[in-house]
Formats: C-alpha cells, sequence, structure tokens
C-alpha cells in the first residue's frame, strides 16, 4: 500500500499533503500538551518500533504470510494522536532511507495509513471494546476488528486516489498519465488483497498483541480505555460496592442462625446411635419416616462408622460453650469463616497461575 | 506476501538483517568520496526533490529517460556501483510496477503508453531517491529537511528514531533468535502467530521502558521540550553550482515534459 512516486500526479501529491498538514500539526500540538517533554522520546521510539514491526512476516491462516502497517496496535497503545505520528515517521523513514513509497507520496501514504488507518482504528476500537474491562476477550475481538476495518480503509483510500488519477490526468493522445487504472478496476483490484491477506494480517497483529498484553502489561492497554482504567484503580470500592447485598446478606444469616434451636425434631436421615437407643428419639425417627419403627437396635454399620471422626463441635455446639444459642451462631460463623477463607485460597492460586502464564515468549 | 516454507522467527530475521544491511551499505557509501557525497546536503536535497517533482510533472517519457541517465551517470561518478542501485532499487521498482503496469497494456487504452509512463516515472524516481541516501549521511539528510522548513521537533524525532531502530532492530533479532534456538520441531500456524504477536508485544513493553529512560536521560541533560538543529556547515559556491545543475536539469524536464 506504499504508494511509490510517479503513481500521483503532483497536484494529488500536494493535495494530500494539503490533507494532512493539519493533522499532523494538532497530533504534535495534543501531544506536546498532555506529555510535554516525554513527546520528543515516545514517539521516536515509538516510530522506530512500527518500523520495525512492519518488517515482521506474520503468518496467516492458510500458510501464506504477510505485513502489517501496525496501525491499530499503534492507536490502541498510544491512542489515536500518537499513532497518527509514530505511523507517519516511520513511512517517512521507509521513504527517504529505504526506498519505501516515494517521497512525493508521503503525504498521501501518510493520509491513508497513518491518519485515516489510526483514528478509523481508535474509533472501532473503542466503540467495540466499550466500557469492558482490560482483560476482556471482547478487547481482542476490538482490536482485531480495528486493524482489519482501519487497513482497509487504507487500502480503500489508496484505491480511490489511484482511480482518480485517470479521469484528471492524461497526455494529448489520452493516455493515462498516472496511475493507469479506473475507479471500477482500481478500487476491486486493491480491495482484494486487502479483505484478504492484508487485513487479517492486520488482525493477526492488533488481536494477538491485546490478547499478550492484557496477560503480561496491562497497563499499556489503559490509555485508550479509561473507563476499564477508572474502575481497576477502585476495583476494590467497586468489588465492595457489588458484593455488599451479599455480605449483608450473610452478616444476617449468621445472626439468624440461633432460630435453629427452636425448630422442633431432627432431620431425616442425621440420626446419631444414641437416637435409636431412646424413646425419644425412636418418636423422632418414626415420625420422620412415615411412621415406620427403626430398628431396635442401632444398625451395625452405623454404629461402626459413627466413631471414626468425632466432631469439634458436634451439632454445632462446642462442649466448652453452654449457651446453645451462642455456640450455633459461633458454628455458623467458623464455618462461613473457612470457606471465605478457602476461596480466597484459590482465587490467590489461580491468579498466580494466571500471571505465571504471561512470561517472555 | 510470500508463501514459504520458513517460520515466522526466520522469516523475520531475515527481514531485519535486510534492513540493517542496506542501512549500513548506504552509511558507508555516503561517507566515502564522490561527486554527490561533497555536495551540502541542504541544497542536495532540496535539487533532487526539485527534479523528482519534475519527472513526476513531465507529460513527456524523452525527459524522464534524460534524467534516468544522468542519475545512471552521478552515480557512476559519485562512485556508486551501478549494480547496487540495480539490486537494492531497479529490480523490487520493476517487479512491483510491472506487475501493476502491465496489465494496463491489455485494459486501458494507450495502456502500452501509460505503462511506459508509470514504469519510467517510479523507476527515475526511485533511482534519485537512492542517489540521495547513498550519498548523504542521515543526520546530514536531517539537516536538508530543516533547511526545507520541516518543523525542529519532527527532524529531532526522525534523527532519534533513526538512532533506536538499531537499537530496537537488534533486540528484536536477539530475541527472534533466542526464540528459534529454543524452538524444536515445526511450529503450527496458530503458535507462530502467537509467537509474532508475544515478540511485537513484548518489543512494545520494551520500548515504553526505554522511552522512559530516555526522557530521563534527556531531562537529566537539560531537555526542555525545545528542539534545536545544529547547522555549522557554510555553503560554499560549488555547492551552489551543483544546486544549480539540479535547478537547470528540473528547469528542463518541466520545459520539454510539458
Amino acid at each position: 500500500m506504499h504508494i511509490p512516486d510517479g503513481y500521483l500526479s503532483p497536484a494529488t501529491c500536494a493535495t494530500m499533503y494539503g490533507a494532512s498538514a493539519p493533522f499532523w500539526y494538532a497530533a504534535l500540538a495534543r501531544m506536546k500538551r498532555t506529555l510535554h517533554t516525554q513527546t520528543t522520546p515516545l514517539l521516536a521510539v515509538f516510530s522506530a518500533l512500527s518500523f520495525i514491526v512492519m518488517m515482521f512476516n506474520l503468518p496467516l491462516p492458510g500458510g501464506t504470510t504477510g505485513h502489517a502497517v501496525g496501525v491499530a496496535t499503534a492507536a490502541i497503545v498510544l491512542g489515536p494522536w500518537g499513532a497518527i505520528l509514530s505511523i507517519s515517521m516511520a513511512l517517512v523513514i521507509q521513504a527517504l532511507l529505504f526506498g519505501d513509497g516515494g517521497i512525493t507520496a508521503i503525504g498521501a501514504n501518510c493520509f491513508n495509513m497513518a491518519i485515516a488507518g489510526a483514528l478509523v482504528a481508535y474509533a472501532v476500537y473503542r466503540l467495540i471494546s466499550g466500557r469492558s474491562a482490560i482483560a476482556a476477550h471482547r478487547r481482542v475481538i476490538a482490536a482485531g476488528a480495528a486493524g482489519y476495518i482501519a487497513i482497509n480503509v487504507s487500502a480503500l483510500l489508496a484505491a480511490i486516489e489511484f482511480g482518480l488519477q485517470p479521469m484528471l490526468f492524461h497526455d494529448a493522445m489520452g493516455a493515462p498519465l498516472y496511475a493507469p487504472y479506473p475507479l471500477h478496476i482500481a478500487i476491486p483490484a486493491m480491495m482484494i488483497g486487502h479483505l484478504t491477506i492484508a487485513g487479517l494480517a492486520e488482525t493477526v497483529l492488533a488481536a494477538g498483541v491485546v490478547a499478550y498484553l492484557q496477560k503480561a502489561d496491562p497497563e499499556l492497554l489503559e490509555a485508550t480505555a479509561p473507563a476499564a482504567a477508572r474502575s481497576r484503580v477502585t476495583e476494590a470500592g467497586a468489588t465492595w460496592r457489588r458484593t455488599r447485598p451479599l455480605w449483608v446478606s450473610l452478616g444476617v444469616l449468621l445472626a439468624l442462625t440461633p432460630v435453629g434451636i427452636v425448630t422442633a425434631g431432627s432431620a431425616w436421615g442425621e440420626w446419631s446411635p444414641a437416637d435409636f437407643s431412646n424413646e425419644t428419639g425412636r418418636r423422632q425417627i418414626a415420625r420422620a419416616s412415615g411412621r415406620v419403627e427403626p430398628p431396635a437396635a442401632v444398625p451395625h454399620g452405623l454404629r461402626r462408622l459413627s466413631d471414626v471422626w468425632t466432631s469439634p463441635m458436634p451439632r454445632y455446639s462446642a462442649p466448652f460453650l453452654r449457651s446453645p444459642a451462642f455456640g450455633y451462631l459461633l458454628s455458623a460463623m467458623t464455618g462461613a469463616g473457612l470457606i471465605i477463607l478457602a476461596s480466597v485460597f484459590f482465587s490467590w492460586l489461580q491468579r498466580r497461575a494466571r500471571d505465571g502464564a504471561g512470561g517472555v515468549p | 506476501m510470500s508463501r514459504t516454507s520458513a517460520g515466522f522467527a526466520e522469516r523475520s530475521i531475515h527481514s531485519l538483517l535486510d534492513a540493517v544491511d542496506y542501512a549500513a551499505q548506504a552509511e558507508k557509501r555516503a561517507e566515502s568520496a564522490g561527486l554527490l557525497q561533497g555536495m551540502d546536503a541542504r541544497l542536495k536535497l532540496a535539487g533532487v526533490l526539485l527534479v523528482i517533482i519534475a519527472v513526476v510533472a513531465s507529460r513527456a517519457l524523452v525527459p524522464i529517460a534524460a534524467v534516468l541517465g544522468a542519475s545512471i551517470l552521478l552515480a557512476i561518478g559519485s562512485g556508486i556501483r551501478v549494480r547496487a542501485i540495480a539490486t537494492a532499487v531497479w529490480v523490487p521498482a520493476l517487479l512491483f510496477t510491472g506487475v501493476i503496469a502491465l496489465p494496463s497494456v491489455f485494459l486501458v487504452q494507450h495502456g502500452a503508453r501509460s505503462a511506459a509512463f508509470l514504469l519510467s516515472r517510479s523507476v527515475t524516481c526511485a533511482t534519485l531517491s537512492a542517489l540521495l541516501v547513498f550519498s548523504t549521511p542521515w543526520p546530514a539528510l536531517l539537516k536538508g529537511l530543516r533547511a526545507l522548513r520541516v518543523p525542529a521537533i519532527a527532524v529531532t524525532i526522525l534523527g532519534m528514531t533513526y538512532r533506536y531502530l538499531f537499537s530496537i532492530l537488534d533486540v528484536a533479532r536477539d530475541m527472534l533468535e533466542s526464540r528459534r534456538s529454543r524452538t524444536v520441531g515445526i511450529l503450527t500456524g496458530g503458535e507462530e502467530r502467537r509467537m509474532a504477536a508475544a515478540a511485537a508485544g513484548v518489543l512494545l513493553s520494551r520500548s515504553v521502558l526505554l522511552s522512559r529512560e530516555v526522557h530521563f536521560a534527556m531531562l537529566s541533560r537539560g531537555f526542555r521540550g525545545d528542539a534545536f538543529t545544529l547547522e555549522n556547515r557554510p555553503i560554499l559556491s560549488h555547492d551552489w553550482l551543483y544546486f544549480a545543475g539540479f535547478a537547470v536539469a528540473a528547469a528542463s524536464v518541466f520545459w520539454f515534459g510539458r
């Protein structure tokens, strides 16, 4: 998509320089206002990075390979203004030093790829990712879509610029002086390659980098996800707000646990060997079992296994407590506390495993 | 785009090495003695740009061909081998533009003439650009941009970009080579894509760190956000003479290519 010299007329080149200039000016002013002295080194390093990423020979589904511009990746990490400048700088170096893209076409190449590409990529990414969390899979999809749409919009602009040339510029004999194909040939010819291979390359890079950064360096994604970044900063507060009703309910239930004492009878099947040998217990068993009398002796298996484990708080009352109501409350608090501790421990283990997976390649 | 059996790491290392090699060759040629190397970079940039614009504006083939011929003579006079220009510029330009231009012979009215315009213009402009790069060190070229009223901050960023380009290139190459040395067997397409994305992600993280370190280093040396470039070489009479040559060439192409 790097338009070489000779494909566009001088008038088109001048127009594209003119169209790009206000964006360059606004982007530089904006970057200087927000980053101050950091603008120069940040843009220099990112321009160099953009140049190198453009050289990556990305493997694509189907066995082919392709190069990406990296405009969506830059727009997601730096924001649209930073991306406009860093991709523009990379394109200028490519044209001046490596002859990739023409010097007269720098304005057009920057407008198509750096300016339109960055703005479209940013808009699509923000639109699809919405207010989702930094680690959300939705951001990976948004990045892929941003890359795909941005590179295709860039290609469409280049195709329109090509397609306008034979309409506007031809010699006395009628031969096109610059790009020779009219719009109806230039647009499909340009778009077929970009809707398939180049679009895929941009998608693979943008989605892959965002998926990687979500695990390894999520802070780099926060510049273009202000809502998610804010929610991360106040994550503790937000988590408390979200779960507050649950904690209140748990507290109320804990306070109500002594009510269990006033309920009569025993739950079916939760009998102890002693229940079989006293009259009250036998009556309760018969009532709970539809008037069927329990066996005269304690079942052999029940007697044998009931001694295997002796609970420290049998029947929800500690032996050292006189008050059954307090014993019930203490049992409830101990049980709930142990479950909360186990949940915290397993969450910690899960987080550790996830963080460990995001290492260097 | 290509279909190849080499892995992502191998292909990308190859591309990175090619870039380093090209830049090193350009720098080496730019620092050797020669006709164009002796010219002031500011006037040389202005002169080459004038001729490129004239070539792009030309509505006749002969002036474009004449400029191409003159460029080859200038290359020989500057000690730049024509073979180097052919491999670095002509072959890629002919391949790329040829694929686009050739169908126009059959698809477009006066297609052959149109294809000739496209091919001759792109090859001539690419040759002139290569002459500029092969005869001018990058810092001098940046001074030339400054003389053309490109803002100082943009020139400073371009200069720093070039410097950090090689620093990040080294990091990328080392990273990919170490990954390749740890890789046993053939990776699937999905694994290669994950590796490529991770490589780009790691480079991104490292670049952020690098930019912070550079920023602190600049601040500690007194940087306050204003960019300045040194312009200490005076323009000599022979520089004006060379520039006059370029200006006459550009004017001739404009005149004969109306």
